[in-house]
């Protein structure tokens, strides 16, 4: 199966992802994808959120409108948009902060894997041009072969354990993500090395 | 006098820059494209392959070109929106002249007449070279070459130079001293092989982020990356070894770490003693540079300079990579040999996963370098003051080789000699030199001075507001032709879309000015591709040899390595295998450096170090990326960076209002407050015009070899202004 591998550490913060998305044919100029600055006052971490296609997903699940489907492979789609009412709940309810609702048209917008193209065998846009390959589109064998990240889809909420379709990479091999509230950001050896600079 | 006659606010309503957000017709209206047209992204040396989407004769969309090789469908932000500059408002569509107030239309043979009426009754008056070429980085091969051989037999004057001369030229001179040769000594695939990557003074992610997954492909391997930078860019985020330099240092710190390395026995005795001459002097000289003696000039605790000693020396395979952090300095030249020093000490070169690279930063900035635009330089990489390549290149061009002219002023200087009235006129295509070059109010003054002015571009950038005449000229993708890629890779630029209104293809309009110059017979060239044809022929026998090289083949290799000096050569992805270098010798030169401080050193007055570069989302003097819509709004206003704990003693807080001043000028920016930068060091990226402008604060002080300007060090001081100011209009 091709799934998309989401490694933060090799992010560069360059939003091509994000203008990539905007582009995809079925996107119409909208981007779906949420690319934060962690804490820019002392790091350049940045970090690529987009949908993390949930096995039991939480934004379906709460939809009054049952707008958002999950088609034969896993994939979440985005909302209909003969049924979505714009109403927001499934961005309350999604545990990654992915939906994005665009107000005037009362839609919900998310990432749909790019439908368009992976339906047609090509890789999602973001991954296609990704620079640093921060995000990769590939099976779970080529990316355990090339890199020394390893994949982790399983994220426990407190009591909530979610499993996605979508895997980010840990530099460790981890069963699984506990999710909770974190010093952010750690500091890296070289943020501890430019501490050390001589100035004077 | 060359000054605008609109205010700048008529200027910018009716010239731009304006932002481009869609496709002509809004994303609804994009259908399937007509055709997908394989060429290259129009900005950085990465020259990503990219594809654009046509519709109905109009560029709307971009699609990955995954086949490709050197980028499989990669690209930054950049990439992804170049397609936005076509079909924009700001596009200048028909020849204008300047009247009473902004330009007016002229007809296209009364613009042409005019420009050699005007530069040959300056040159009657004042000599051939009252006359002044300025050409761009940007340009195709072909274009490069037809501007050095116009400005050398059309208009006759030895002032011809680039932009190129703001970017590649310390790595160049120093490559050609050490080498015999200026290109990548190898090639990218290189990188993912290695077991250490070090990299000077290059943003990787921000200027050439396609390089960012060459180097985690090699870390994916195990190998280590150090990364050699005054800021924490996010490449050096991760690094296994981080030494932020101060700003201006680095060939102390070179020095220091090959004398570590020396003292580890990590020179390669064989290599040095069969391929190399010179290292007696370099030994003796970097004796001196121990770690703790330049400690607290480059800002690095001695351990860690050390420790990046010990990583290169225990690492089998290398690969060195550099870019303008250590190239645009009074020194830029001697960063690169002590660079080159380190390589060559070790043997660490032209072996698979195993070598040395600058990233050229400008679109051709390697192509762009070779075929004769350059002040110094005939075509092939030739030397305009050696007589022998003088002889051939004028046989080769049907006139006497005293008709050739010699050895002109740099860019930088033919700024300078129009500021003292010494050049009088000038032809300009593809370079906006009031936003890009040093001291941009002398910039200024010298532009205002032009007695005639013509500006060749596809918008009215921020120079071009100051000619006399503009000619619409055409954007990459409305021309056929080749550039070479910072690996040395020939590539083909494809025509996607013919030039809108009146606007022509550059070639045309040059070739249109030489006829009128009455040397219409040396400029009949059909298209580009005759015009790669005479430069390919020409370059034989020189040292970038195109003379194996077509098109066709281009098409079929996707690309070519040069040198190829033969139609069944299959072009030199990697340079110097066996330890053969380009000297008649087939030795390497050792060049022992000693370090020098930066020409303007902090004080009481000015006790701050300014260093200026790139962001991600503009490219250079942003004519092109500030009119697309998306980049500008990733980061739509220079800001400067500074530590916190500068901003402690400076009662500077996070977005507040900041007036930066040197001894050129000043400027009102926002402050961003960040642990990301050296304390003694603050950044403002210099992609913007006016009283944006990072350049109003740099100095006019160059590399005496190469003729760089020092944009990577200057001494300000920063105040906190108490009333937030507007942002100025730009």
């Amino acid at each position: 199966m091709q799934q998309l591998f989401i490694d933060g550490n090799r992010c560069i913060g360059c939003r091509a992802c994000v203008e990539a998305c905007s582009e995809c044919p079925g996107h119409g100029g909208f981007s779906m994808i949420h690319l934060d600055d962690l804490e820019r006052a002392t790091t350049v971490q940045t970090s690529p959120t987009v949908c993390m296609h949930c096995d039991d997903p939480a934004c379906a699940s709460v939809c009054p409108a049952d707008a958002i489907k999950t088609d034969a492979a896993g994939v979440v789609l985005s909302a209909s948009v003969e049924r979505c009412i714009g109403c927001g709940s499934c961005a309350l309810a999604c545990p990654f902060g992915v939906p994005k609702i665009d107000a005037r048209r009362e839609l919900m917008m998310k990432c749909d894997l790019c439908y368009d193209r992976t339906s047609e065998g090509l890789a999602p846009m973001c991954a296609t041009v990704c620079p640093s390959g921060a995000l990769f589109y590939g099976t779970r064998e080529e990316v355990q072969d090339r890199r020394l990240a390893r994949p982790l889809d399983v994220f426990a909420f407190g009591d909530r354990v979610v499993s996605t379709r979508n895997a980010v990479m840990a530099p460790v091999p981890v069963a699984r993500v506990e999710v909770g509230v974190w010093q952010v950001p750690a500091r890296s050896r070289a943020e501890l090395q430019l501490e050390e600079a001589l100035c004077d | 006098m060359a000054k605008p006659t609109a205010s700048l606010e008529e200027l910018v309503d009716r010239h731009g820059p304006h932002l481009s957000y869609e496709p002509p017709g809004g994303f609804a209206a994009r259908a399937h494209a007509d055709r997908k047209v394989k060429t290259h992204c129009c900005f950085c040396g990465q020259q990503c392959g990219v594809q654009l989407l046509v519709q109905n004769e109009r560029v709307v969309g971009v699609e990955p070109w995954e086949e490709f090789p050197f980028n499989g469908g990669k690209l930054c932000p950049k990439g992804v929106k170049r397609y936005l500059q076509n079909n924009h408002p700001d596009r200048l569509l028909q020849p204008m002249v300047r009247t009473g107030n902004g330009f007016g239309r002229i007809p296209w043979d009364e613009a042409l007449d005019l420009v050699v009426e005007r530069v040959r009754r300056l040159q009657e008056r004042h000599g051939p070279d009252s006359v002044a070429i300025l050409s761009g980085a940007s340009l195709t091969n072909e274009k490069a070459y037809l501007m050095g051989k116009f400005a050398r037999l059309a208009v006759g004057t030895r002032h011809i130079d680039y932009n190129g001369r703001l970017c590649m030229v310390a790595a160049g001179a120093a490559n050609l001293k050490a080498f015999g040769i200026d290109r990548a000594a190898n090639p990218w695939a290189d990188i993912p092989a290695t077991d250490l990557v070090l990299v000077l003074g290059s943003n990787v992610s921000e200027c050439s982020p396609i390089t960012t997954d060459y180097i985690w492909r090699a870390r994916d391997r195990g190998a280590k990356l150090v990364v050699v930078d005054p800021r924490l860019t996010p490449i050096a985020r991760t690094a296994d070894l981080y030494l932020p330099v101060r700003p201006g240092r680095d060939s102390a710190l070179l020095n220091a770490i090959l004398n570590v390395v020396i003292r580890r026995g990590g020179v390669d005795h064989a290599f040095v003693a069969a391929h190399t001459s010179g290292f007696d002097e370099v030994l003796r000289t970097v004796e001196r540079y121990t770690p703790e003696a330049v400690a607290r000039e480059v800002g690095i605790p001695a351990a860690r300079i050390v420790e990046a000693a010990e990583m290169w020396v225990q690492a089998p395979r290398t690969f060195l990579l550099h870019a303008r952090g250590i190239e645009h300095h009074t020194k830029g030249v001697d960063n690169v040999l002590a660079c080159i020093n380190l390589v060559l000490a070790t043997g660490k070169i032209g072996k698979p996963g195993c070598g040395y690279a600058t990233i050229t930063g400008q679109g051709n900035g390697q192509g762009g370098r070779e075929h004769g635009q350059r002040c110094n330089q005939l075509p092939g990489a030739r030397d305009i003051e050696n007589p022998a390549h003088r002889a051939h290149v004028a046989a080769m061009w049907g006139v006497e080789p005293d008709v050739l002219p010699g050895k002109g002023y740099t860019a930088p200087q033919i700024v300078e000699a129009i500021h003292r009235g010494e050049i009088r006129g000038l032809v300009s295509l593809c370079f906006n030199p009031l936003v890009s070059l040093p001291d941009a109010t002398f910039t200024r003054e010298a532009l205002e001075r032009l007695e005639f002015f013509t500006a060749i571009d596809f918008f009215l950038s921020e120079t071009a507001r100051h000619a006399d005449l503009v000619l619409p000229g055409s954007l990459q993708e409305e021309d056929e032709g080749t550039v070479t890629s910072a690996e040395g890779r020939v590539i083909r630029i494809r025509k996607a879309v013919e030039p809108p209104g009146e606007a022509r293809a550059d070639w045309r309009i040059v070739c249109d000015l030489a006829r009128r110059f009455g040397q219409g017979e040396r400029f009949a060239f059909a298209g580009p591709e005759e015009i790669f044809a005479e430069l390919s022929r020409l370059s034989a026998g020189g040292v970038a040899d195109y003379s194996g090289i077509t098109w066709d083949k281009i098409e079929r290799q996707m690309g070519v390595f040069w040198p190829c000096p033969a139609p069944d050569h299959p072009g030199t992805p990697r340079l110097f295998e066996g330890g053969r270098f380009a000297h008649a010798d087939g030795r390497a030169r050792f060049h022992a450096v000693e370090y020098r401080p930066p020409a303007e050193t902090t004080d009481d007055a000015y006790p701050i170090i300014l260093t200026t570069g790139r962001v991600v989302s503009q490219f250079l003097s942003g004519t092109q990326t500030r009119r697309i819509g998306p980049l500008v709004e990733q980061y739509p206003e220079p800001r400067v960076e500074l530590h916190p704990k500068l901003a402690a003693k400076l009662g500077v807080a996070d977005g507040e209002r900041v007036r930066v001043s040197s001894r050129r000028g000043a400027l009102e920016l926002t402050a961003q407050v960040v642990a990301t930068i050296r304390p003694d060091t603050v950044f403002i990226p210099y992609h913007w015009p006016g009283a944006w402008s990072a350049n109003l604060l740099t100095l006019r002080a160059y590399d005496p070899v190469a003729g760089i300007p020092e944009f990577k060090v200057a001494a300000v001081r920063i105040e906190k202004l108490e009333i937030s100011h507007a942002a100025a209009l730009h």
